[in-house]
């Protein structure tokens, strides 16, 4: 059954790249045609992944390849549904919306030919989270690397998007080749190329081959995924995109390195080392606090989001870390909580993400800037965008009843519990990273009251904003249904773990949502006797009920109160315009001063005054901070591998004579080798 | 407490304690605060008068507001109610403890914050701007000593519920001598002065620009919304209160919600909830407000506090 529904949801995004292509000069065609079949693939990968999990039996069948010896095995186990599903739910958002967002398009760009990319994107995407085989895993890994590339650098006559493309390819594919290191050292002890064969594989390795077999994989998918260090693609290249492809590429295409990472960790080691595990713990908190500290400091909109994607990627490496931890150490039950945690936070992390980009896509379609400091007042002009992205913004800060929330809380009911059960000096980890993720979420929660307060509320702060437009109506509908996802996994997740049985089933074999789930659904429990317990629900009844007290208030005294609107305070100026407004970059000088060890922060004022320096006729001002990876980390590796390539030159001089003798050389060596062996 | 109409009951009363209790601790403190000045101030009923009066006034509101400025005060004053039901004040069993424990309470403060600091924001009014910015700054520095302080006394009780926090600690009476005990309550008692806005961190008497944080997010705010959101905060200040108090002594909370412990909880309570003040206006007549940029060491001290904390829990 969901074999054949997988099936045909692959064969829809076919369809639509074909379409795509051949539709590629009738611009209305290819939008509708493209996406809408992007749309019957997602809806149909739904309902097959749905099934798959839950049913949690794992299915596997072989495409017909065409190549002998190649396999192109899918198997659709409840990792992989898992993941299938989040993709399809973003699919189907993504390209309801694109069927709008796209109309402007329409004689200007070519839409033929983002919805190929759109739609090989999608396809790459559902057979690499299912794909069983190395090879056809390193293949559609690698289609989907290319995919990404081509959506990234889509408008390519800007000169930052082509830098940021190449910044991307260059990341990407040294990320894969240490994965092709990786699964050539499994294939060589498994002796297949089978994701089969490589079942708890990894941890009959000696151990200084489990290590590298570990960091080849860790640091092959972290450059997808976005850990710090191996992140400053991220914030290049995804708000370059167009941004229903940026909703994807933050949403879903950085959660086939968490992917990757889970299926490495959980399936193909069966008890990792405990060192790996602290490095995992240890990534992410760094991740997610440089993630958050660096976006606070963003005024464009879509960079902001991009440097938030590295903060949560952190906090799912918190609930993986520390699942690792646990299984090191002998606690499954902890080991399955973290484990729920993390990938709880991966859906979650899809769906506001992605909604959070197309809110952002549908603000900079309408004011046409991407920068915050030019919007202002758009909760009038676009009250629904407004309202879908307050509820991204309430969710990804972590704050309840949303499903931000459910995840974070998890997180820390994770890290608490592995103080109370292990013994070891490593526990002290545990609080420590639960205090740095409180600091994170407080500070994304900052951020975000940023991001909205400053794009959405107050007085327009360009002529762009105050004569901006509403969204058509499917760029809302694509907007609300992830909202409305936001609210269902929030206020739902007592219903929802259970969905986690079968995958920590084959991880780690147990399921905890017994231990979890409470009350019918109602409670979620930290699994523990006399743990800790929460009930989104129960919050949300409690709060509207209880919203009858200033309804009764109103009713006792309120009723006679006259309500009038006058102007704001303006200190007696005359009247108060856009340029009183706190800006962006206002809003985040506590924390540039606080952070200035980190940020470095650079400023430069020039005032002109005629009379007195009290009384500028001009100012310029300029405020930047030290984009401290790319200077002290990349800029010298760039600068030893140009010296190196200079050096290389000379044995590349051009002359035929010289590679012949190469090829002579190298011949010889060869006969050698082979006639020693 | 296990019947349903008893649970209903317990929620009632605790929320009439939040909502009756919540203005007299504040006028107490403010009284107090005069007192030690050596002014005569006004008496403790102040605050209930002002709440009365805010109610039946009118408000203006600006005209640069969305409808999320009238959304606001409802969010903070729902949210601290909300919260206030999930702690112990009376009985060891907090009427919705089933709900959530302490990281409930503290995210729903923090949803409060979040939309006191976008209210502050959609004025367009430079103030509101000013004190939203700090007012999120100075809540995200102090949430990780916050947390650390909960870690060190969830971790002993084993649960992030309240109640069952509550029990462990009336399981062993000395226990607040500890010295993972007494690092966690200085921590805890620095973040009370900076999330309930006091000096040093903040001043809740002025409306000098310069200093001011809290009072410049709700500058614009007047009448019962203002009522509402003042209202809210009196009740934040009473549950962060007797969050610390009952977390860290427990005397006299009570097995059950029957009518002689009612009575004696309450009186004990009370008495803690003016010792407590006692400390609090003793905090803030000795001590200057400082400046906003040095409000960050003090919470980096209250950071290493509960950071040792959790080291002193960990080797003895």
């Amino acid at each position: 059954m969901s074999e054949l529904l997988f099936n045909a949801g692959l064969a829809a995004y076919l369809a639509g790249a074909i379409a795509a292509l051949i539709t590629v000069r009738w611009p209305a065609g290819a939008r509708i045609l493209s996406f809408g079949l992007a749309l019957l693939g997602g809806l149909i990968e739904v309902a097959a992944s749905a099934i798959a999990l839950a049913r949690g039996a794992t299915t596997e069948w072989t495409l017909p390849s065409g190549v002998p010896l190649v396999s192109w095995t899918i198997r659709l186990d409840p990792l992989s549904a898992f993941f299938s599903l989040v993709l399809g739910i973003l699919a189907v958002a993504v390209s309801i919306y694109s069927l709008g967002y796209l109309r402007d398009w329409e004689g200007r760009k070519s839409i033929g030919l983002l919805g190929f990319f759109y739609n090989v994107l999608l396809l790459s995407l559902a057979l690499v989270f299912t794909a069983s085989n190395a090879f056809f895993f390193l293949m559609v890994w690698e289609a989907m690397a290319l995919a990404s590339w081509c959506l990234i650098s889509f408008e390519h006559r800007d000169e930052e998007t082509t830098q940021a493309g190449i910044l991307f390819l260059i990341m990407s594919h040294a990320g894969t080749g240490l994965l092709f290191i990786g699964f050539f050292i499994l294939a060589a002890t498994a002796g297949s190329l089978d994701f089969a064969g490589f079942h708890l594989l990894a941890s009959r390795l000696p151990p200084w081959e489990q290590g590298t077999v570990f960091a080849l994989f860790f640091l092959g998918f972290g450059v997808k995924a976005g850990i710090v260090p191996l992140h400053v693609w991220l914030p290049a290249a995804h708000p370059v995109a167009p941004s229903n492809s940026s909703a994807l590429l933050s949403g879903i295409v950085i959660k086939a390195g968490i992917y990757g990472m889970a299926r490495v960790l959980f399936d193909f080691f069966a008890v990792p080392p405990l060192w790996a595990g602290t490095v995992v713990l240890a990534v992410g908190v760094a991740s997610a606090l440089l993630g958050v500290l660096y976006a606070l400091m963003e005024h464009d909109l879509k960079r902001l989001l991009a440097y938030h994607s590295i903060e949560n990627i952190g906090i799912i490496l918190i609930g993986f870390g520390a699942s690792m931890m646990f299984r090191a150490l002998g606690y499954p039950v902890p080991a399955a909580l973290s484990l729920i945690a993390g990938l709880y936070h991966t859906l979650n992390h899809a769906i506001f993400k992605c909604l959070l980009f197309l809110g952002a896509g549908s603000v900079s379609h309408a004011t046409g800037t991407r920068n915050m400091d030019r919007m202002g007042g758009l909760i009038r002009r676009m009250p629904s965008t407004a309202l879908y992205f307050l509820i991204g913004a309430v969710a990804i800060s972590g704050l309840p009843p949303f499903n931000g929330f459910i995840s974070e809380w998890l997180t820390y009911q994770a890290l608490l519990a592995g103080f109370g059960t292990t013994q070891s000096l490593t526990r002290i980890m545990f609080p420590l990273a639960g205090a740095l993720l409180a600091l994170t979420a407080a500070l994304a929660a900052a951020c975000f009251v940023k991001a909205f307060g400053i794009s959405f509320l107050a007085l327009p702060r360009s002529d762009a904003a105050a004569n901006a437009h509403e969204s058509s109506g499917a760029m809302q509908f694509g907007m609300a249904i992830l909202a409305i996802a936001c609210v269902a996994w929030g206020l739902g997740a007592g219903w929802f773990l259970p969905v986690f049985d079968p995958i920590t089933q084959q991880a780690m074999g147990i399921g905890v949502s017994p231990l979890l789930v409470a009350a019918n659904g109602f409670v979620i429990s930290a699994g523990t006797p006399r743990g800790g317990t929460i009930s989104t629900t129960g919050i949300t009844a409690t709060l509207i009920l209880l919203s009858a007290v200033p309804a009764l208030l109103w009713l006792a005294w309120g009723r006679k109160s006259r309500r009038v609107t006058g102007p704001a305070w303006d200190c007696g100026l005359p009247g108060l315009t856009a340029d009183n407004e706190y800006t962006a970059t206002a809003f985040s000088k506590p924390l540039r001063m606080i952070f200035s060890a980190l940020y470095r922060p650079h400023r430069e004022i020039q005032a002109e005054y005629e009379v007195s320096p009290y009384y500028p006729t001009a100012i310029r001002f300029e405020s930047d901070i030290e984009p401290a990876f790319e200077k002290r980390l990349y800029a010298p590796v760039e600068k030893v591998i140009l010296a190196f390539s200079r050096r290389m030159r000379a044995v590349q001089a051009g002359s035929i004579h010289a590679y012949l003798a190469y090829i002579f050389v190298t011949l010889i060596l060869l006969l050698l080798y082979g006639a020693r062996a | 407490m296990s019947t349903m109409p008893g649970a209903l009951l317990a929620n009632l009363l605790q929320f009439v304690l939040l909502l009756a209790v919540s203005p007299l601790v504040a006028g107490c403190i403010r009284t107090l605060k005069a007192r030690l000045q050596t002014r005569r101030g006004p008496d403790v009923v102040q605050p209930y008068r002002d709440l009365y009066k805010l109610l039946r006034k009118g408000m203006v509101i600006p005209d640069s507001a969305s409808w999320l400025f009238s959304a606001v005060p409802y969010i903070v004053f729902l949210t601290a109610i909300v919260a206030g039901l999930m702690i112990p004040t009376i009985s060891v069993t907090a009427p919705l403890g089933l709900f959530g424990g302490v990281l409930a309470v503290v995210y729903l403060l923090g949803l409060g914050r979040f939309a006191l600091a976008l209210g502050g924001l959609d004025t367009g009014s430079s103030f509101g701007g000013l004190g939203s910015s700090r007012e999120m700054t100075i809540a995200a520095l102090a949430e990780p000593a916050m947390m650390l302080a909960i870690f060190t006394v969830a971790i002993g009780a084993n649960s992030t519920s309240l109640s069952e926090i509550a029990r462990a600690a009336i399981g062993q009476q000395w226990r607040f001598l500890a010295p993972s005990q007494m690092l966690a309550f200085a921590a805890m008692f620095l973040v009370l002065i900076a999330e309930t806005g006091r000096i040093p961190v903040d001043n809740p008497a002025t409306h000098l620009e310069l200093t001011m944080i809290h009072e410049a997010m709700i500058l614009e705010y007047s009448g019962p919304y203002l009522a509402l959101i003042e209202w809210g905060a009196a009740i934040k200040q009473l549950l962060l209160m007797t969050l610390l108090l009952n977390s860290f002594f427990p005397f006299g909370l009570q097995p059950d919600w029957s009518a002689a412990s009612i009575v004696t909880g309450l009186a004990i309570l009370l008495l803690k909830l003016l010792a407590l003040g006692c400390a609090i206006v003793l905090v803030e007549t000795s001590n200057a407000k400082l400046r906003l940029f040095r409000v960050p060491e003090l919470l980096a001290i209250a950071f290493t506090l509960g950071a040792l904390a959790l080291i002193a829990g960990f080797l003895f």
